[in-house]
């Protein structure tokens, strides 16, 4: 079957977050910031591949974002991605409401007949729970959010997430949105041979037409925490002491 | 009007919908409230406690478990019937998917996992969390009615002492075939270790630098404590650890009385699960590490010699 994933390019950064001088954007100027994908779309790639390896057929990665977010999508090729489809934004501000047009616009007007989507239920950044569930509506298709669990047979995907102690099961027939949880596999790393078949996977463009957001970003904050230095009790095993005092002291340790 | 969607679980009353309850009371008195089921309807009453004038509940036979896209119809047909200024719910799993069905159905914009909210006229201004709470968003939504969901937590469910019962309203909504299409038609034990996790009072977390060998004196000193084993996303994408296990923005959050972060450099979606710890302990080689920002105390050197050391000595003093 044919598979459709959704994922974005986020910032990552290797110590604390620091804001723009106008506090709109995270400071992505360091040479130390990356780039990256949230851990919930690295698991719907991985769905997505292991059904294809199970069952044949394809897998498209549509992203909205600027012209850099092909380099996600040549990650996600060196992990058994076969073909990416590039939304290209200028860098304006897009919406949740706005992003899941432009994505299910392309999904439909694609030349695959997609039987699945498979996405994140939140986006590692902006987190508004909402991309797949706007997805399926607009394409007419049903939706689980938060999988965590999932296999496919005879066209009909069986769901599990978790609720406490306990594992929720749904089961929809396809075609259908799927909006997994981090944990819902583990995710491959690429090999080398992925990473040189990736540079010659096709990558298609398309500029959709944006909308004013009707959830505008004014500002953003970091919140409050204290930026203490931890006391260092000691350099190696001779510590292993004061860290029963600590516990002690902290009624840890009786 | 505010209305509020109010969870339950085969008649349990979702007790963090109450918060958003609360939250709604900060911006009108005339709170409503929508749930959904049959079983709803001996619950509905009681959130007058809490400030509700009226439940609606939603009830059709084929609604016997929890069915989010009805969820989300029967809260989208109460709302356009009242023109609330607000749809509240909590930023629980299923009151962000209810709500963004809600959102799909009126054509609205749906602003999750809000701290703070104040209306007005046809821009709301919320702050919501980006990124898990390391990042706080000031933003503007464009619409007559709100529809946000609050973060669990952020707003505190207050009762009202002597308030009368909520009146309760049942009705039919109008559902397809595809509204009832998914819903939950069984449950299977064991979602893993979460619970208890997230309840722990002592997590004993690693990171990369324990190593795949390296867990044994962390589950020993888990045990010593009465605490249980935490580690990041390196060591369960590696495959080291279960993803029960996992701290963190994609993981678990916790808030223990003790965090021990042994070989975790602190990144900020590792911290967002574990910055409500009381106290932090960090063991790592590297004194620069990101960690040592976050703990209150910090041994530097190797944990692969330090947690047996630690063992012993807690071991000793247990006597
Ligand atoms: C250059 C640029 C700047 C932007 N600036 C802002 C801004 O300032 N404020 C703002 O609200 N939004 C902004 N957006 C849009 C924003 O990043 C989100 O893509 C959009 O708001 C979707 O909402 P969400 O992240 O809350 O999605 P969620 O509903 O949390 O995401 C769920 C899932 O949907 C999928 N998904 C989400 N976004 C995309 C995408 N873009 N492409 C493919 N799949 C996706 C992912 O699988 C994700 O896990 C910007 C987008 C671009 C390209
Ligand atoms: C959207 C998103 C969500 C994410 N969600 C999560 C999440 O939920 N949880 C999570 O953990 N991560 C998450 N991550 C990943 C996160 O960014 C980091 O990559 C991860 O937390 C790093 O794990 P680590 O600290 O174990 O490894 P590293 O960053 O590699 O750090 C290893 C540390 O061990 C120290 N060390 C090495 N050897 C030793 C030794 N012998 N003794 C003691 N110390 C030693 C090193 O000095 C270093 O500080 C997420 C990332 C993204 C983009």
């Amino acid at each position: 079957m044919d598979i459709a994933v959704c994922i974005k390019r986020v910032p990552l950064s290797p110590g604390r977050w620091t804001l723009t001088a106008d506090g709109t954007e995270i400071d992505t100027s360091s040479s130390a910031m990356g780039w990256t994908l949230s851990p919930h779309e690295e698991c719907a790639t991985e769905a997505a591949v292991q059904l294809k390896e199970t069952d044949g057929g394809t897998v498209t990665a549509f992203t909205l974002g600027t012209p850099e977010s092909s380099e996600q999508i040549r990650e996600l090729m060196a992990v058994g991605v076969d073909r990416g489809v590039l939304l290209e934004t200028d860098g304006a501000e897009w919406d949740a409401q706005a992003t899941a047009a432009a994505l299910a616009e392309a999904i439909r007007a694609d030349e695959t007949d997609f039987s699945a989507v498979i996405l994140g239920t939140e986006s590692a950044d902006v987190s508004g729970y909402q991309v797949g569930v706007r997805l399926a509506h607009a394409l007419g298709w049903p939706i689980v959010t938060n999988v965590k669990g999932l296999s496919v047979s005879n066209g009909v995907a069986r769901c599990e997430r978790v609720v406490g102690s306990e594992r929720e099961v749904y089961e929809v027939s396809l075609p259908a949105v799927i909006a997994v949880k981090d944990g819902v596999n583990i995710p491959r790393y690429p090999s080398v041979p992925g990473r040189i078949k990736a540079r010659k996977k096709p990558i298609d463009t398309a500029n959709p037409t944006r909308s004013d957001p009707r959830v505008e970003k004014v500002s953003l904050a970091l919140p409050p925490q204290e930026a203490g230095t931890a006391e260092i009790i000691g350099n190696g095993p001779d510590a292993a002491p004061r860290v029963v005092e600590i516990l002690k002291e902290i009624g840890v340790l009786a | 009007m505010i209305l509020v969607y109010v969870d339950h679980d085969r008649g349990t009353l979702d007790e963090l919908s109450l918060q958003a309850i609360t939250a709604a009371r900060g911006l009108d008195s005339d709170v409503q409230a929508v749930m959904v089921g049959a079983d709803a309807v001996a619950l509905a009453p009681r959130l007058g406690e809490f400030g509700v004038g009226t439940v609606h509940v939603a009830v059709d036979p084929r609604i016997t478990d929890y069915t989010p896209m009805a969820c989300g119809r029967a809260l989208a047909s109460v709302a356009q019937q009242f023109h609330p200024a607000a749809v509240l719910a909590v930023g629980s799993p299923r009151g962000n998917e209810v709500l963004a069905h809600a959102a799909a159905i009126l054509d609205e914009p749906f602003a999750a996992e809000c701290t703070e909210i104040s209306l007005g006229g046809d821009v709301a201004t919320v702050t919501r969390n980006r990124w898990a709470g390391n990042v706080l968003e000031t933003a503007r939504v464009h619409a007559s009615m709100l529809i946000a969901s609050v973060t669990a937590h952020a707003f505190a469910a207050e009762s009202i002492p002597g308030a009368a019962p909520a009146a309760v309203v049942e009705f039919s909504p109008e559902l397809t075939e595809a509204d009832l299409a998914v819903r939950v038609i069984d449950r299977v034990g064991s979602g893993g270790g979460g619970v208890s996790l997230a309840e722990a009072k002592v997590v004993v977390s690693g990171g990369r630098g324990v190593g795949e060998g390296g867990f044994g004196p962390l589950e020993e000193l888990a045990e010593l404590l009465g605490g249980t084993v935490g580690c990041s996303r390196v060591v369960t994408s590696a495959g080291w650890r279960p993803h029960a296990e996992q701290v963190g923005q994609t993981g678990t959050k916790v808030a223990p009385e003790l965090y021990f972060a042994i070989g975790i450099s602190g990144a900020t979606q590792h911290i967002a699960g574990c910055k409500n710890a009381k106290t932090m302990i960090a063991i790592n080689t590297d004194p620069e590490a990101t960690i040592m920002s976050y703990a209150d105390y910090a041994i530097v050197g190797d944990a692969g010699q330090i947690m047996p050391a630690i063992v012993d000595a807690v071991r000793a003093a247990k006597g």
